[in-house]
C-alpha cells in the first residue's frame, strides 16, 4: 500500500528537475551592461549596428564581456560598473542621437539557461531601487479644454450660417448658447446637430430667454477618456526613452490612471521633470527662396530659423507661427488614393478655417510641422501644399513608408499630452535600501528555515528529515515558479516566502502527528503511515483552501506591495500542498514502502499512556484497515493482507499484533464502508473490540 | 521525543464561561481603543509624504526639524528609523506644494544643511489614493470573511462557518486593538498581515472542526462537549508544533526583517497566539452555543451504508 507507481516518481523527478533548472539563474547574479536600442521604429537594431558598437568599443579599448542582439536591442555586458559607465558615456556621445543608451543589469546565467527561458526572479522596485509613479489624467481639464474649443467653433458656425445669437457661455461641463427667439434657436439646433456629432443639445426656456444647452455625449466622453489616457501613455513612453531606462513599465491602471515604473532610476527630480513636461506643435511655412547653403555656413537670413527635418535634410523655416498643435484633434496613419502611406489629420473648426486660408495662399510651397519640446525644435515633416484644403481634413502623403506614417501620426498626436496629469502616488527607493531589503528578506527566510528545520528534524527524527527535504523542495519549486512566471518579487513577497516556510510545515506536522496517533492506537507501521497520510490529506486541503481564499482576495483588492505578498502566498500554498501531500509521500514510500519488515516507524519516540483507562482514549482512534485504504485504487486493496502477515511476525507491542489480527478476522470490515458508523450490529463494536483486545493481551502474556 | 502527553482529554469546554468573559473583555477593550485612540494610519491610507534618509554619522533630529521649520513645514514628524543614522520624516498633504516638488524641496534643503544625507526612500500618496486603499482593504476583509464562511458552510455546515468567522474576526479586532493601544503604525503591509492571519488562523479552526466531524462519526454515544474536548486535545500537539514553527519564522522576520517587516511580523505574532486561543476557546463554544449536533454532519453519510450493513 505504501508504494507509488513509477509515473508518480517520474512526476516528482521532473518537478524537482524543473524546479532546479528554473531556480538556477537566481544563483548566478547579474552583471552590469549597457543596452542600446533605436529611438524610432524606422531604424532597427541589426547586425550592422552590432558591428558599429563593437568597433566603437574596440577603438576606445574598452573590453566587453560579450554583445548580444535580441528583441530589437543590443546589450553589451561589462566586467564592472566603472567600465559600464565609461562605455555608456562613449556610446551615448556617438550613437545617442538616434539610439537610446541605457544602463542595465543582465543575468549572468549561462546562455543555454537563458535559451531555455530560465531567468532570475523579477525584482520589484523596493528590492532593486527605482521610481514608481501613479499619474491621474485631469479629465475635467480635458473636458473643459474640449468645451472651450467647441464654444469658439459654435460661434463661428453660427456666424457663418448667419443665425443670430446672444452669446455662448461655459457653465461647468455644459455650454449655454443664448438666442433671442425660438425661430433662430430651432434653426441653430438643426445646423449644429449635423455639424457637431460629439455634442448633445437640449432646449431650455426661462423668462423669455431661449437657451440651447450643449454637453458632450456620454459615449464620446468615454471615448475621449480612453484616447486621452492612451495618448498620454504614448507621450510618456516617448519621454521615458530619453531617460535611458532599460525596462520601463508604463501601463494603464483603471479608467483614468497611468502607472510608470522606472527601475534603477535614481535622479527622481529629472524623471519628474521629464514626465511633467509640456510639448507644443507648430505649423509654419518653409522658406525655400532663401539661400540654404549660406545658412548652413552660419548666415541665417532674417526672419527664418534653420532646422533639421526628421529623417531628412536641413531646411529654413519662417518664424511666423500659423497654427498650433491645439487645433489638431486627431492624427491617424492610413493611405491616400494611390495607395501610398499617408497621415490623416483632423483640425477643429477655427483650425480648418486658418488652414484653408493658409493653403489657398501657399499652393506649391512647403509647410513645416514642428515639435518643440524643452527648447528643442524638430521638424516632424515638411510636405508640399498641392491645393487649397478646407473642411479641416488634411492628408499628408508621399515619400513616406507606412512605418514613418505611423511615427508621424503618433508624434502629431502624442507630441503633447492630451490632458494634464498629476502625480497622485510616488514611491522611490534608493539603491542602498533596495540592497538592504534583499538582505532582510533573504535573512528572514534563511534563519526561519534553519530554525524550523532543526526543530522538526529533532522532533520527528527520520520523518522530520523527510519533512525538511519536502520543505526545501517546496522553496525550490516556489522560487522556480516565481522565476518562470516572472512575477514581481517585492519585500512583502519575500515575507510571504518566509511565511510559506512556516505555514507549509503545518501540512507535514499534520501528517506526522496523524501517523503517531495511529501508531499510538497500536496499528502496524505500514498501515499507520498509510492511514496518517490518507486522513491528513482532507485536513490539509481544507486548511489551505481557506488561506488561498484570503490570498486571492488580497490579490484582487490589494495594490503594489500587498499584491506582491498575495502572489507569493497563493503560489506558496499550491507548491506546499503538492510537496506535502504528493512528494513527501513519495519519499516515505521510496524509503520505507518496499520494506517487508518495517519494525518501527522512525518518527521519534512515541509516548503511550501508562494506565489502561488512558489507553482506552486512543482506541477510539483505532481504524479499520480497509477504511484507511478505501480511497486507494483497487490494485491496493489486496495489499493490507500482506502487511497484516508481516505485522504478525514483527516484535511490535502486543497490542498491535492482536489488534491487527482481530481486525482482520472481523467480517464487518467491509471493503466498501467509508466509516465505522455502519450497520446496527456495529453499534457495540468499540466496547466489544476492547474486550477482545484485553483477551488477546492476556493470551499473549501466558 | 514527544512534548505532549495527555492521558485524558482536557475539558476545555468546562472553561467556556471564563473564556467568554476573557474574550468579551479583550474584545470590548480593543473596540474601545480603536474607537478612542484610533489607528495610527500610515501614509498609505492618510495620504502625505514619507521620506527616509540616512546620514553617515548619527543624525541630528533637531537640526532636521529646524531645516524643515525654515521651509514653513511645522506639522511634521521627524524620528529615527531603525538605527540612529536613519531618519524618517512624515509630512502631511500640503496643497501649496505639488507632490513632485515637495520631496525635492525637502531633500534639497537637507542637502544644503548636510551634504552626507542620502535618500533611501520617498513615498508620496495622494489623499484620494489613500481613501481608495482603505476602501479596498475593507472590501478585501469582507470578501475573505464571506469566502471563508461559504467554504466552511459547504465543507462542514453553516454553524461551523459562523463559529469560524466569529473566532477569526475576534482575532482581527484584537490585532487592531493592539495597534490602536500602542499606536503602532498601521500600513498597507500590516493590512496584508491582518488578512493573511484571517486565512491562516482559520486553519486552526478547520483542523479542530475536522476532528470534531470525525469524532461525531466514531464516538456515537459521547456528548457533544466531550467530542469537542477530545478533538481539541488530540490536535493539541499539532497546534503547538505548527504555530511554534510559524512563530520561529516570524521571530526571524522580527529580528532580520528590518523596519518595514517589523510591524508586519508583530501583527502576525499577535494573530498567531490569539488565533490559537480563539480556535479553542471561541470557535468551539460558539459551536455549542449554536447547538451543533451529530446529525448536522453525520446524517448524510449514514443513509448510504445501511445497505452495506445488511450484507454484513
Amino acid at each position: 500500500m505504501n508504494r507509488y507507481a513509477l509515473w508518480k516518481y517520474l512526476i516528482i523527478a521532473v518537478s524537482l528537475l524543473l524546479g532546479l533548472l528554473y531556480t538556477l539563474p537566481n544563483f548566478f547574479g547579474e552583471s552590469p551592461a549597457v543596452q542600446i536600442s533605436p529611438l524610432r521604429m524606422t531604424t532597427q537594431a541589426d547586425t550592422s549596428l552590432l558591428q558599429r558598437v563593437e568597433d566603437i568599443l574596440e577603438k576606445a579599448k574598452i573590453t566587453s564581456d560579450g554583445l548580444i542582439l535580441e528583441e530589437g536591442s543590443i546589450k553589451v555586458r561589462f566586467e564592472d560598473t566603472d567600465t559600464q559607465i565609461k562605455a555608456k558615456d562613449l556610446l551615448q556621445s556617438t550613437l545617442g542621437d538616434e539610439h537610446m543608451v541605457a544602463l542595465n543589469l543582465l543575468p549572468n546565467s549561462p546562455q543555454w539557461l537563458t535559451d531555455l527561458g530560465a531567468l532570475p526572479m523579477y525584482l520589484g522596485l523596493d528590492l532593486r531601487g527605482g521610481v514608481h509613479f501613479m499619474l491621474e489624467v485631469d479629465m475635467e481639464g480635458a473636458v473643459s479644454k474640449s468645451l472651450d474649443r467647441h464654444s469658439s467653433d459654435i460661434r463661428s458656425t453660427l456666424r457663418e450660417k448667419r443665425i443670430p445669437y446672444a452669446g455662448v457661455e461655459k457653465l461647468g461641463e455644459t455650454l449655454t448658447i443664448k438666442f433671442r427667439d425660438a425661430e433662430s434657436r430651432t434653426q441653430a439646433l438643426s445646423e449644429l446637430r449635423t455639424d457637431y456629432e460629439d455634442l448633445q443639445f437640449k432646449e431650455e426656456q426661462s423668462n423669455n430667454r431661449f437657451h440651447l444647452i450643449a454637453s458632450i455625449k456620454p459615449d464620446t466622453l468615454i471615448q475621449m477618456q480612453d484616447s486621452t489616457v492612451q495618448q498620454n501613455i504614448t507621450t510618456l513612453r516617448n519621454r521615458v526613452n530619453e531617460l535611458g531606462v532599460a525596462e520601463p513599465i508604463i501601463q494603464k491602471a483603471g479608467a483614468d490612471r497611468v502607472i510608470v515604473q522606472l527601475p534603477g532610476v535614481q535622479d527622481t527630480a529629472k524623471a519628474k521633470e521629464i514626465l511633467g513636461r509640456t510639448a507644443t506643435l507648430e505649423i509654419r511655412m518653409v522658406d525655400d527662396e532663401r539661400d540654404l547653403d549660406a545658412a548652413l555656413q552660419g548666415q541665417i537670413p532674417f526672419g527664418t530659423e534653420l532646422y533639421e527635418e526628421r529623417g531628412g535634410g536641413p531646411l529654413l523655416v519662417k518664424k511666423q507661427v500659423l497654427l498650433t498643435g491645439e487645433r489638431i484633434t486627431d492624427a491617424q496613419p492610413g493611405f491616400n488614393e494611390d495607395n501610398q502611406a499617408a497621415v490623416h489629420i483632423r483640425l477643429d473648426n477655427s483650425g480648418s478655417q486658418i488652414f484653408k486660408k493658409l493653403t489657398r495662399e501657399n499652393v506649391g510651397r512647403r509647410m513645416a510641422i514642428l515639435l518643440i519640446e524643452r527648447n528643442q525644435t524638430e521638424v516632424v515633416t515638411a510636405p508640399v501644399i498641392r491645393e487649397e484644403i478646407g473642411g479641416g481634413r488634411v492628408q499628408i502623403s508621399g515619400r513616406m513608408s507606412t512605418i514613418e506614417a505611423r511615427d508621424v501620426a503618433l508624434l502629431l498626436r502624442a507630441g503633447a499630452l492630451a490632458a494634464p496629469m498629476d502625480i497622485i502616488e510616488e514611491r522611490t527607493v534608493g539603491p542602498s535600501l533596495g540592497a538592504d531589503n534583499i538582505a532582510r528578506g533573504f535573512n528572514s527566510t534563511l534563519y526561519g528555515f534553519l530554525a524550523v528545520s532543526i526543530f522538526i528534524a529533532i522532533y520527528y527524527m527520520s520523518f522530520g528529515v523527510i519533512s525538511v527535504l519536502t520543505l526545501s523542495l517546496n522553496l525550490l519549486l516556489l522560487v522556480g515558479l516565481l522565476s518562470i512566471l516572472q512575477a514581481t518579487l517585492t519585500l512583502p513577497g519575500m515575507a510571504a516566502l518566509a511565511l510559506t516556510v512556516g505555514m507549509a510545515i503545518d501540512a507535514n506536522v499534520l501528517i506526522n502527528e496523524r501517523i503517531r496517533d495511529e501508531l499510538r492506537a497500536g496499528i502496524s507501521p505500514q498501515l499507520a503511515i498509510n492511514a496518517g497520510y490518507e486522513r491528513a490529506t482532507g485536513t490539509i486541503l481544507d486548511s489551505n483552501i481557506t488561506t488561498l481564499i484570503a490570498g486571492i482576495a488580497l490579490f484582487a483588492f490589494g495594490s503594489g506591495p500587498v499584491k506582491g505578498f498575495a502572489v507569493v502566498l497563493c503560489l506558496g500554498i499550491l507548491t506546499s500542498v503538492f510537496t506535502a501531500i504528493f512528494v513527501s509521500r513519495g519519499m516515505v514510500n521510496f524509503m520505507y514502502g518496499s520494506r517487508r519488515r518495517l519494525d518501527v516507524v522512525p518518527i521519534g519516540k512515541i509516548w503511550i499512556p501508562e494506565n489502561e483507562s488512558a489507553r482506552k482514549q486512543f482506541r477510539y482512534e483505532i481504524t479499520n484497515p480497509s477504511d484507511a485504504s478505501s480511497e486507494n485504487n483497487a490494485s491496493d486493496a489486496n495489499e493490507p493482507e500482506i502487511e497484516e502477515k508481516t505485522g504478525k511476525r514483527t516484535t511490535q507491542p502486543v497490542v498491535t499484533e492482536a489488534e491487527a489480527f482481530q481486525e482482520k478476522s472481523q467480517p464487518a470490515a467491509g471493503e466498501n464502508t467509508q466509516s465505522e458508523s455502519t450497520a446496527p450490529p456495529k453499534k457495540t463494536s468499540v466496547s466489544a473490540r476492547n474486550k477482545r483486545k484485553t483477551a488477546a493481551r492476556k493470551l499473549k502474556k501466558k | 521525543m514527544e512534548f505532549f502527553r495527555f492521558s485524558r482529554d482536557i475539558s476545555f469546554m468546562s472553561w467556556k464561561r471564563t473564556a467568554a468573559v476573557i474574550s468579551l473583555v479583550t474584545f470590548i477593550l480593543s473596540v474601545f481603543f480603536i474607537a478612542t485612540r484610533g489607528l495610527n494610519l500610515g501614509v498609505d491610507f492618510t495620504g502625505g509624504t514619507v521620506l527616509e534618509i540616512s546620514y553617515e554619522q548619527t543624525a541630528d533630529l533637531n537640526k532636521i526639524r529646524d531645516v524643515l521649520a525654515g521651509l514653513n513645514m511645522t506639522d511634521v514628524t521627524v524620528q529615527n528609523f531603525g538605527t540612529s543614522r536613519d531618519v524618517m520624516i512624515r509630512l502631511p498633504v500640503m496643497p501649496e506644494y505639488s507632490s513632485a516638488q515637495l520631496s525635492e524641496t525637502v531633500l534639497e534643503a537637507l542637502r544644503q544643511a548636510d551634504d552626507t544625507v542620502e535618500m533611501r526612500r520617498v513615498e508620496f500618496v495622494g489623499p484620494q489614493v489613500g481613501k481608495e486603499l482603505l476602501e479596498n482593504g475593507a472590501l478585501a476583509l469582507l470578501f475573505v470573511s464571506l469566502g471563508i464562511v461559504a467554504y466552511l458552510a459547504v465543507r462542514f455546515e453553516w454553524k461551523f462557518g459562523i463559529a469560524g468567522i466569529i473566532a477569526n474576526l475576534h482575532d482581527v479586532i484584537i490585532i487592531l486593538g493592539f495597534f490602536a493601544f500602542f499606536q503602532w503604525e498601521f500600513s498597507l503591509t500590516v493590512l496584508a498581515a491582518v488578512l493573511a492571519i484571517l486565512g491562516y488562523s482559520v486553519n486552526e479552526s478547520v483542523v479542530i472542526f475536522d476532528r470534531i466531524r470525525e469524532n461525531f462519526r466514531k464516538l456515537r454515544k459521547v456528548s457533544v462537549e466531550k467530542v469537542i474536548n477530545n478533538a481539541i486535545t488530540r490536535t493539541m500537539a499539532r497546534t503547538i508544533m505548527t504555530h511554534g514553527s510559524t512563530q520561529m519564522v516570524v521571530i526571524s522576520m522580527l529580528l532580520f526583517g528590518g523596519e518595514v517587516l517589523f510591524y508586519f511580523a508583530l501583527a502576525l505574532t499577535i494573530g498567531i497566539w490569539f488565533g490559537i486561543y480563539s480556535s479553542i476557546m471561541v470557535a468551539s463554544p460558539i459551536l455549542i452555543l449554536l447547538g451543533v449536533k451529530r446529525e448536522d454532519l453525520v446524517k448524510l453519510e449514514e443513509k448510504k451504508p445501511e445497505n452495506d450493513g445488511a450484507v454484513v
